[in-house]
Order: C-alpha cells, then structure tokens, then sequence
C-alpha cells in the first residue's frame, strides 16, 4: 500500500518501539511520534498531534495512559491499535480471566475478594501454594507464590496498607505446576507471528525477570487456542501467555494465564527467525486498508477490530492472508533488518534500558 | 557525545538516537530520558510507575 502516516502513541521509546519504528520507515511509511504526556484530550476534538494520522498506535508504557488514551481515538473516530475494548480487558487481570472463561479459554483457576479476611478464605480453600496478583501490573512485579498461612497473612496486610485501591481487589490463583517454563506467543488478530518458550528455576518466568528464550512452534491445537484467546478480548496485536499443565505423552494441555495488549517483543525478535516488527507492520497496513474500505463505503464510522472481524468475512479473510504472507517474506528480510546493525551497535555503546524491568 | 546531568560523565550516543529513549550512564547508572535530539537533552528518566508494563 502507499506509505500510512502512523501516529505512535508512548511515553517512553524502548527497544520494541525502536524496532517498530525502524520497520515503519523502512517499508515507506511515515511516524508521528506522539508523547501522550504532552497531550490534552477534549470530548470531541482531538489533539492537533492526531489530525494527520491515518492509524494510531498504542505503546504507552502506563497501562491507565493506555486505556484512556485508546478510548479517545475511538471517540474521535480515528483507527488505534489496540481497540479501546482490547486495552480495558487485558490491562486488569480480573476482566482478562472474566473474558477467557466466558469464551471457555482454559485460564488458572481464580477467585477475587475485596477484604484481607474473605482474601484469606480464598487462599485456604485453594490451599498452599497460591498465587497472589495485583489486577493492575507486568513484569512479574508484586507477584507473591503464597507457601503457607501465615505468609499469606502478611502479604494480605502488607498488600492492604499499599494505599491505591487496586491492591485491596485481591486476586487470588491457584498455583500452575508448570515444567519451568511458560510460553509467549505474539499474535495479530488471532494469527501467531511467532512463539518462544521462557525458562527458569523461578517459578516467575518472565523474560523480564530473566528466563532464558527458546523459539516454540506451536502445533494446532496452540493455534486453535491462541486465536480464541485473541477473539475473547477482542484481538489485535497481543501476547499471549500459555503455561502447560499436563501431558498424556501424545498432545499437551494448555492453560493461558496472560494476554498483553502493548506487547514487548525484543526478546522474541532475538529468540526467532521471524521479522517480528515487520509482521507487524504488514498487519498494520492491512487494518489500514480495511478502516478506509469501511469508511469509504460508509459501514462504519468508528473502527473496531472485533467488529471488523466478526462482519467483514471476506476483508478478514484477506487480512490474515496478508499476515501470513508478512511472516512469509520477513522471513528473507530479517538478516538484512539486523544487518544494518545500528540497534546492535547501540549495546555495544550504550546500556539499554533494562533496570525497571521491561522485556518481554 | 553527551553530559551526564547526575554526575558530569560523558555519554557516547549513537546516529539514531530517539527523542523518548533512556540511557543509562556508564559512569554512574543515573537513567537519562532523552528529551530532545537535535540538539540532545537529557533529563532524569520517570520513576518507575505500579502501573507501567506491557
């Protein structure tokens, strides 16, 4: 397609942002890179920063910058990636379980409460260990694998005197057995991308928290799996977090504990073959095309990635083919994407942004 | 090359530096936000906020 004029939505440029930026401009396109922090939203007229902006795109670090945010592009009818539905569910943990277990996506066991004491019921009934979560949070920060009651009883103290209210929704889990690892899969409306399995002696496996990556090639049933997680909070680009959970020596069960709507994809990028920020791209130019063919034909004044996947058959049809193909050609393109060497180099010169976490 | 506003050290910066990034001072591990580019500034990077992540 012609070059698009990409608004990038963020607050800080790590190394995912910079990846995509890199693709944005290789394949033609131009960026508007927008500072969310510089930025007053009216009801009705956008900021100045978005009149020119034929797609926005939501990298903003601060997941309450990111679900407003996402709602006022919608508001003001301009195209964002993610929706705005996408960002609210998976930013709070408890509408994330809501949504996988409603679309009967295997996801952990998980009670809430509102109070230390109906929290320590929840805890006994699951019985030790468990996991605590904040609703709100990434990372792997502030996650506690409760080993016994009166741990428990502290971390519920503790997690009631940490003054902003998200800490008094206790959101309870039962604790996943899994073989040290768990498994990132970064999908475009439901389309795996690519896939990489995070390893560790912590029961925390995070890439951010240090886990060793490996690519993973997911099998139908991972397919299957990932595409209903990704209609179940509305689609988009996502990661989506798998755990297994039991064996019968033939096929593996699954259980998907996490999808994350401003994926982090560096260390996915590094762990596979695949042009991760140029699938992205690839898909971007596609949603384009799609929100000007429905606003052309005047179906739809607002853009929505769900509805667009639910009404428009044959546009999604052609969509996930573009995807497909993106995968295909990045595939051939990617050397040359890091031969250019500049982020390489960067390293080498300079540490990344990696003390407050971050990583995929 | 750029000043370090924590501790006065120099900064190596590469070509395609990007206003919103963050250095870490090799000198002193202050984290810098690049606030501008052409030319650079530099300030100290936002605490790290509950809410940030992916």
């Amino acid at each position: 397609m012609n070059g698009m004029t990409v608004g990038l939505l963020y607050s800080r440029i790590r190394h995912d942002e910079k990846l995509l930026l890199s693709a944005l401009r290789e394949r033609g396109h131009t960026v508007e890179k927008i500072d969310v922090r510089d930025q007053c939203f009216g009801l009705s007229e956008p900021p100045s920063a978005f009149e020119e902006v034929d797609v926005l795109v939501d990298r903003c670090l601060a997941t309450s910058r990111s679900t407003y945010v996402t709602r006022f592009a919608e508001a003001y009818g301009i195209p964002v990636v993610n929706s705005a539905e996408t960002a609210q569910v998976c930013a709070d943990k408890v509408q994330t379980s809501l949504a996988l277990e409603r679309a009967g996506v295997p996801t952990p066991e998980t009670t809430v409460a509102f109070t230390p004491e109906s929290a320590l019921e929840a805890v006994e009934a699951f019985g030790y260990p468990c996991v605590l979560k904040p609703v709100v949070g990434s990372w792997g920060r502030l996650l506690a694998k409760v080993e016994s009651r009166s741990a428990a009883e502290a971390i519920l103290e503790h997690k009631a005197t940490l003054g902003h209210y998200e800490h008094s929704v206790f959101y309870v889990q039962e604790f996943v057995d899994k073989p040290g690892r768990d498994i990132r899969i970064v999908a475009l409306d439901g389309e795996i991308v690519a896939g990489m399995v995070r390893s560790s002696d912590h029961w925390v496996t995070n890439a951010a928290a240090g886990a060793e990556t490996a690519a993973f090639e997911g099998d139908d049933q991972v397919h299957e799996l990932v595409a209903r997680a990704s209609d179940a909070v509305g689609g988009g680009l996502l990661g989506v977090d798998l755990m297994e959970v039991g064996t019968d020596g033939e096929s593996t069960e699954y259980t998907v504990h996490e999808i994350n709507h401003t994926v982090e994809f560096k260390a996915l990028n590094e762990t596979v073959p695949v042009d991760v920020p140029g699938a992205v791209v690839k898909w971007l130019e596609s949603v384009v095309a799609a929100a000007e063919s429905d606003s052309n034909s005047g179906e739809a004044e607002t853009f929505d990635t769900e509805t667009d996947a639910l009404d428009t058959g044959t546009e999604t049809f052609e969509t996930e083919t573009d995807a497909l193909g993106a995968e295909t050609e990045t595939l051939d393109t990617k050397t040359d994407a890091f031969g250019t060497g500049s982020t390489t180099s960067e390293a080498e010169t300079l540490t990344p942004d990696t003390a407050e976490g971050g990583g995929d | 090359m750029a000043e370090c506003i924590e501790c006065g050290g120099s900064l190596s910066l590469y070509d395609d530096l990007e206003k919103g990034e963050i250095l870490d001072c090799g000198t002193c591990g202050a984290e810098l936000e690049v606030l501008a580019v052409d030319p650079v500034e530099l300030d100290t990077a936002p605490e790290l906020q509950q809410d940030w992540g992916e």
